[in-house]
């Protein structure tokens, strides 16, 4: 490794086991489910419009509901076939929410001018930048690293703000995740036209990919390949988690810091997600919706592991019988990683945009034990990339001093879940100081309204 | 449902590396080799002390847990072991089983359970055991068996001075640092372990050693024990530099007393100690300080409990004034 000069982000940061059981299986395309379950809201913001109604013939591609707002982006079809029900169905937050329900025809119906071919497309000559980000709005493109936020909302930079550098964040810190570094390793081409688009729209000269220090063959082939284009390079990073949080990423690659309370565009900086960028080059380059996505599915007493492109809305439980069904021993099933995914407490749940993984844990290693007094040991201080004290803000959210929490910047915390991590008194730091950020933002935004 | 699914808040896995008891017992085990030498030394009341000390703790805690808090007692966390192993080191090897007994309640209900158990004590539990005693027992906690001398022997264990008795006794008599030296064992001597005073007082070669094995183990950070050293070393030096018929030389000051066993694991305990490195170096830097103070103008011959007690106090203003820099808030470094 001595050859990459590494950066990482200054001030705390864990070491879980990487348990990258996946990173060496090629991406394989996973078989139409027997239904697949649409939900009309698989971002942060306004629930899509419904289109359509029971059944109704849809072809794969087609537009089934519509972003209203700003905020919002647009969900389609990711199969043919006929609706079947307008339900609602449980999604990651373990809420149930309106989904389409489709029925699949067994063979593929595209709606016409998308180019459903694996060639590469390079030639980026003809797009404006406005064509670039009304193309990536259509396609309903969200942030695929988990966050789910409308990519076109980022990509339009408000008046007064410039970005100069794009960031393309192929870090994926979250043990056990490998759909990034597949995709990187198999797309690596078409990722890099995405960068470029990106780079046109946000009329920017530079971009920067960053990779964790773990994935040495990505950053040998992303680098090789780069070559070829003026103002993008590959950045090694440290391994060390959260290194791709998007402030953490940014400090290590610019030095720059997001301000407290503000966005990377305020430092003139723009983070994508290496998912989103390769959804972006299907969006411009193919004309194709976002419909289907990467997801690593893996745990430890599983046979079978494997990334696999999943249409969404295809049913967790359909994926996890095909590969052979939950293992004995089995305590929890995790959507995303085990850091900051979210547990499912049922399979009847679709994947959706922002599915990264599935994780199967088993039940002694997930299971949480005995909360023993807070010793003080700062662990959680040192562990805390935030530069916050996570036993104090427990502390304060048990007994609900939301003024004291506020100055304690528990709204800082980017639920990396290092100091729960980290904890010998395996206290909930990380479940008080979620509650306290929610709680504070909460506050500070009705104070704003005032 | 046919197979129930756990559902928490995220991170789903935890280090196990790190867990309560097993700090306390990395800490017990670094405390080791430093208790198996007092042994050695003092032999029979050495095994004695550290017995009735460490029981006595344990039973304490038990007790004032089941029957006075009416709660779940917490013994095996170890942090009443380790408390009551620490106040075995801190005391001579002569001392009757019945004020090891009042010294271990001081400090685990007094000390610790009065302040609502582990966790909570402002003040090292140990080290208020230990001062209580001091206080109520001035001759039996300052009467310090001769190593080597008496091993089979408890209460009846020959007695002499500590170098650090010698040197102030000396010196309020006006005599002079080179004549005094000749009368206490060699720095060498002293660096192995050779020299009269409490169990744990004796070798700094197995104090350093068990303090590496917890830097290891990242059970304690350096910032604490090299300042207290390092501003007794320094402060200590500065003294002898001015006068040094008046004041003993610099490495004197630390290969004795408490300084070892105080820096590197009893001012080290979470509780009562700063969170972030620059506290730790704040706190360690005035424990230095008062250690020299209280030893050179001060009525004792030894003061490092005091000055970690003291400390002890401050660490919650510490705490407050050294808050960590929050990410994206003010002192932004260069950028690129």
């Amino acid at each position: 490794m001595s050859e990459y000069k590494l950066l990482t982000f200054p001030k705390g940061g864990v070491h879980p086991p990487e348990n990258k059981l996946t990173a060496d299986l090629a991406i394989e395309r996973f078989p139409l489910p027997s239904k697949v379950y649409i939900h009309l809201q698989q971002h942060i913001g306004v629930p899509a419009q419904i289109l359509v109604k029971p059944k109704d013939r849809v072809r794969t591609g087609q537009l089934l509901a519509q972003a209203q707002g700003f905020v919002s982006a647009n969900i389609h079809s990711s199969v043919t076939g006929t609706v079947f029900k307008i339900d609602e169905i449980y999604d990651a937050s373990g809420y149930r929410k309106t989904a389409i329900v489709i029925t699949p025809e067994p063979e593929d119906e595209w709606v016409e001018g998308i180019d459903t071919s694996d060639d590469l497309k390079a030639d980026i000559g003809q797009f404006s930048s406005q064509e670039i980000i009304q193309k990536v709005k259509d396609a309903g493109i969200v942030g695929m690293g988990g966050a789910t936020f409308p990519t076109h909302v980022k990509l339009s930079i408000p008046d007064g703000k410039k970005c100069d550098i794009l960031i393309i964040n192929g870090v994926e810190c979250e043990p056990y995740l490998t759909s990034d570094h597949r995709l990187m390793l198999e797309k690596t081409e078409e990722i890099l036209v995405g960068t470029r688009l990106l780079m046109k729209a946000l009329n920017v000269d530079r971009a920067v990919i960053g990779i964790e220090a773990n994935k040495p063959d990505a950053i040998g082939k992303m680098t090789e390949a780069a070559k070829k284009y003026e103002g993008i390079t590959v950045q090694a990073l440290k391994v060390k988690y959260p290194q791709g949080g998007e402030k953490q990423l940014i400090k290590a690659i610019t030095g720059r810091e997001v301000p407290s309370g503000g966005l990377p565009i305020d430092i003139g900086a723009v983070v994508q997600n290496v998912g989103t960028t390769f959804a972006v080059y299907e969006a411009v380059m193919k004309n194709k919706p976002l419909i289907e996505r990467i997801v690593t599915i893996t745990g430890k007493d599983l046979d079978h592991r494997g990334n696999f492109r999943v249409r969404i809305g295809t049913m967790v439980k359909d994926i996890i019988d095909y590969v052979g069904g939950l293992p004995e021993g089995t305590g929890k099933v995790v959507l995303g990683g085990p850091m900051m995914g979210k547990a499912t407490k049922t399979l009847e749940v679709p994947v959706g945009k922002g599915t990264s993984g599935i994780l199967l844990m088993r039940r002694e290693e997930t299971k949480r034990k005995k909360v023993l007094p807070c010793i003080h040991c700062a662990r959680c201080v040192t562990a805390c990339p935030q530069g916050l004290e996570p036993y104090l803000i427990m502390s304060l959210a048990e007994r609900g001093i939301w003024d004291k929490a506020e100055e304690a910047h528990a709204q800082d915390c980017i639920m990396c879940g290092s100091c729960s991590y980290v904890c010998p008194s395996n206290r909930p730091l990380q479940d008080y100081t979620q509650f306290a950020r929610n709680t504070v933002m909460s506050i500070m935004r009705a104070r704003k309204k005032k | 449902m046919e197979n129930k699914l756990l559902v928490s808040y995220s991170p789903h896995i935890h280090d196990d590396s790190a867990s309560v008891q097993r700090i306390m017992l990395d800490v017990i085990l670094a405390l080791l080799p430093a208790v198996l030498f007092s042994f050695y030394l003092f032999g029979i009341g050495a095994i004695i002390v550290t017995v009735v000390a460490v029981a006595s703790a344990v039973l304490w805690e038990w007790l004032i847990a089941k029957y006075l808090l009416k709660r779940q007692p917490q013994i095996w966390d170890l942090s009443a072991a380790l408390t009551g192993l620490l106040l075995a080191m801190n005391v001579p090897s002569n001392l009757p089983v019945w004020m090891i007994l009042v010294g271990t309640l001081i400090a685990i209900g007094v000390g610790k359970m009065s302040f609502g158990g582990l966790g909570q004590n402002i003040f090292n539990p140990a080290l208020v055991g230990r001062v209580f005693m001091l206080i109520s027992f001035p001759v039996a906690m300052t009467s310090w068996p001769i190593p080597l001398k008496s091993r089979m022997h408890y209460l009846d264990a020959v007695t002499g001075a500590t170098p650090l008795g010698v040197i102030k006794e000396g010196v309020r008599n006006g005599e002079k640092i080179s004549d005094l030296m000749h009368q206490i064992p060699s720095h060498m001597q002293m660096f192995y372990g050779i020299m009269g005073g409490s169990l744990g007082e004796m070798a700094a070669l197995l104090l350093i050693l068990g303090g590496i094995y917890l830097l290891i183990r990242k059970v304690i950070t350096w910032h604490i024990p090299v300042s207290i050293i390092g501003t007794v070393f320094l402060f200590g030096g500065l003294l002898w530099l001015m006068n040094p018929e008046k004041y003993p030389d610099p490495l004197f000051q630390i290969l004795t007393g408490g300084v070892m066993l105080g820096a590197i694991f009893m001012a080290t305990d979470y509780v009562s100690s700063p969170m972030t490195p620059i506290g730790k170096l704040i706190f360690g830097f005035f424990i230095g300080i008062l250690v020299v103070i209280i030893r050179e103008w001060g009525a004792y011959p030894e003061g490092v409990s005091f000055a970690i007690l003291i400390m002890n106090a401050f660490v919650p203003l510490i705490d407050k004034y050294t808050k960590p820099r929050v990410f994206g808030t003010k002192k932004m470094k260069k950028q690129n």
